[in-house]
């Protein structure tokens, strides 16, 4: 799960990492009263979950209310790859002297956390891995966390000054702490900046909570900003499924995320397009499989809808049961083609047969026939 | 022989009093496993479908001498099931349970180190040796003994293509599932040396995704160590960048972690890349063809037999050079339980 840069800088505050004072506004009125009382210069910062906001023009400085009124304005309800801005963060502007990087995420090879810290901060951090990796120092972290000797190592080299390093190294061994406590798989500080009056902030946190901890942590599932995310998505999380929405025009329903990844490159391979990824699990649930034919038939885009089921411990004759539910219920008018291999084939065939449905068991044939059916829909 | 499990693993269960434990335990024992025990804590003297329940993993090896066990526990209480599982000793573990926090993993990969215990998992089906033992959730039905050694990170497209090879006439000597997780106890490169080394594997199917980089790793081992014929499919070609695909390691982050990439590095090392599931049988049909492997898989239990050196890590490139094929030269694949990067 994304956090917000605000709700991130709230967890850094938390831990004792210098942050700029700063509030979040839903509206402009809100805004210029944020920054009468922080005071002038101030930066209007979108906070939507994805990068590249500065580029957008999501991010401004302002040198007074009604400059700040006018961006706040702007930037509240403007749409950054294909994200609206509901709310924008007030923040004094600081005197920036230099720009540190500072993050840590999995490094699935050492299976450890991993330090990143760069001296090149404010830019893209894959940037200058790909174009000056030797400005990126790497520490894998154990389970001591950071000590603060390593973290001194790391602050020498982000800068030469003994009293810049000095403030520097707790941050990074905070960092840390951030990291490991709120089971986060992402924890970054890009800019880490020192002031013309040396000092240290937190311009910007980029957190991400791994999604699997989140039972764990109630604070932090609470912070989910469901107006941030595809509806159809947030749904199919309520239900149980794994659901990511694509731009085709078919539809898949499978079991498995292997296999439902499969029957994606399938499609694109026999000409078509996929609408979504969808996972409806390994259990046999009907419901999950009427949840699934709601999210999918509510887009328009779709245009036919390819069950792709291999029956293992998910039942063919539950997920038929599920399909012939959802078709009581629902009026769909769109196309749908059926796979079925494995176990209890012959009941879900016997199901299906008897509403005049005919369900393939060969996964390219059925690929093939979606798409054409998808084809004369169109 | 085959990889990991054969007729003489005794399979613990551990969470078998739960809903899908006991299912998976009765299913196992239907297939032909040996499951001689169950554990949950609270339990003890109780017994499922015949199988004895005790309160510690502890207690349930120095009774039935179990020697794998699998977790079917929920996701909040796994970690410790598997410390559990280590600290008895257990030579193989098989985590299937879904959703474990990262961290979780992290700690049990740093306890791992150093020690004996192989951890299968988690978020994985499991791993078969059809016809001698099941330790997981697969269908059965759909394996066939055989040859043919398969490795995949997914559960649902592992048995497609276990069901598309048993349909070709290719068997399989066993079929692993590693799990979708980011970090996993067993990768790819682990299972290639296995297989590499097991003379009753004659070719491997490895089945990878996107996300991460052992794909890249196992290529790389397989230029260097392996000389059995192995055929990848990567699946989530189509998969949009920084979106997680179901799996939790199944994510294309910046840039990194490809299908396409993961392809290029396959094909570079000299392993036929499957475009589609529906091409890996022809594929695996056409690498034994090549390196001669069908006349050997045919005279199998015949004159081989006999001549078979009594050791079963005895490289079987001495044995295909007698053949008298052309063998790939390649170094002797190192051992070691768990190697790492």
């Amino acid at each position: 799960m994304n956090l917000h840069e605000y709700q991130g800088k709230d967890l850094l505050r938390a831990a004792g990492i210098p942050v700029p004072p700063g509030e979040v506004a839903r509206t402009v009125a809100e805004a210029v009263a944020i920054a009468d009382r922080l005071g002038y210069p101030a930066v209007v910062k979108a906070q939507v979950l994805i990068g590249g906001r500065g580029k957008a023009g999501g991010v401004k400085v302002v040198q007074g209310p009604e400059e700040l009124a006018r961006e706040a304005g702007r930037i509240l309800g403007m749409e950054i790859r294909g994200h609206t801005v509901h709310r924008v963060l007030v923040t004094p502007s600081a005197a920036i002297e230099r720009e540190y990087y500072a993050g840590i995420v999995l490094d699935r090879k050492t299976e450890t956390p991993v330090l990143m810290a760069s001296p090149a901060g404010g830019v893209d951090i894959e940037e200058v891995a790909r174009t000056t990796p030797e400005k990126i120092l790497r520490l894998h972290l154990d389970g001591r966390g950071l000590p603060a000797y390593r973290a001194r190592a790391a602050a020498r080299f982000l800068d030469p000054r003994w009293e810049i390093q000095r403030a520097l190294a707790p941050v990074l061994v905070r960092l840390a702490a951030v990291y490991r406590e709120n089971d986060a798989s992402l924890a970054e500080i890009n800019p880490l900046v020192v002031t013309a009056e040396k000092e240290i902030w937190a311009l910007d946190a980029k957190v991400v909570i791994d999604d699997n901890a989140l039972d764990r942590h109630p604070d932090l599932a609470a912070l989910r900003d469901l107006t941030a995310e595809d509806p159809g998505e947030v749904e199919a999380r309520d239900r149980g499924l794994s659901y990511v929405r694509l731009d085709g025009t078919i539809g898949c329903v499978v079991n498995g995320a292997g296999l439902a990844m499969a029957t994606m490159d399938l499609i694109q391979y026999y000409g078509g397009k996929p609408a979504n990824f969808l996972d409806i699990g390994g259990s046999s649930n009907p419901d999950k499989v009427t949840a699934a034919m709601k999210i999918l038939t509510r887009d328009a885009r779709v245009r036919a809808v390819l069950f792709n089921i291999f029956g293992g411990i998910t039942r063919c004759d539950d997920v038929a049961r599920g399909l012939i539910a959802a078709l009581d219920r629902m009026k769909v008018k769109i196309p749908i083609v059926i796979r079925l291999t494995g176990t209890n084939e012959k009941e879900a065939r016997d199901l299906l047969g008897a509403r005049g449905m005919t369900a393939l068991s060969d996964m390219d044939a059925a690929v093939r026939a979606v798409i054409a059916r998808a084809a004369e829909a169109a | 022989m085959s990889i990991l499990v054969g007729r003489d693993s005794r399979v613990l269960v551990q969470g078998i009093t739960g809903r899908d434990g006991s299912f998976h335990a009765r299913q196992m024992k239907e297939y032909g496993t040996r499951v001689v025990a169950g554990v949950t804590p609270g339990k003890g003297g109780e017994s499922i479908d015949g199988i004895p329940v005790f309160d510690s993993v502890e207690e349930a090896v120095a009774k039935t001498r179990a020697n794998v066990s699998v977790v079917y526990v929920p996701a909040a209480l796994a970690q410790d099931a598997i410390y559990e599982a280590i600290d008895s000793e257990i030579p193989l573990v098989v985590c299937i349970t879904e959703g474990l926090p990262v961290r979780d993993m992290v700690e049990v990969a740093a306890y791992l180190r150093g020690r004996s215990t192989r951890l299968i998992g988690p978020n994985c089906p499991g791993l078969i040796s059809p016809g001698q033992c099941k330790v997981g959730i697969m269908p059965g039905f759909i394996h066939t003994p055989g040859r043919i050694g398969l490795v995949s990170r997914s559960g649902t497209l592992t048995y497609e293509v276990v069901w598309q090879l048993t349909r070709a006439g290719m068997g399989q000597s066993t079929c692993i599932g590693i799990g979708g997780d980011p970090i996993v106890g067993t990768r790819f490169v682990d299972t290639l040396a296995l297989f590499e080394a097991d003379d009753k594997t004659d070719a491997i199917v490895l089945i990878g995704e996107i996300g991460g980089s052992d794909e890249e790793d196992a290529a790389a081992l397989i230029e260097r160590h392996v000389s059995k014929p192995v055929v990848a499919f990567i699946a989530g070609q189509t998969a949009p960048p920084g979106r997680r695909m179901g799996h939790a390691g199944a994510i294309v982050s910046g840039g990194a972690g490809t299908a396409q990439e993961k392809m290029a590095r396959f094909e570079r090392a000299g392993v036929p890349v499957a475009k589609i599931p529906s091409e890996i049988p022809g594929l695996v049909a056409a690498g034994i063809a090549k390196r001669g492997l069908k006349r050997l898989r045919v005279v199998r239990g015949g004159p081989r037999k006999a001549a078979k050196p009594a050791g079963r890590m005895a490289p079987a490139g001495g044995k295909r050079a007698a053949a008298g094929r052309k063998t790939t030269k390649r170094k002797p694949i190192k051992t070691t339980r768990r190697s790492r990067p």
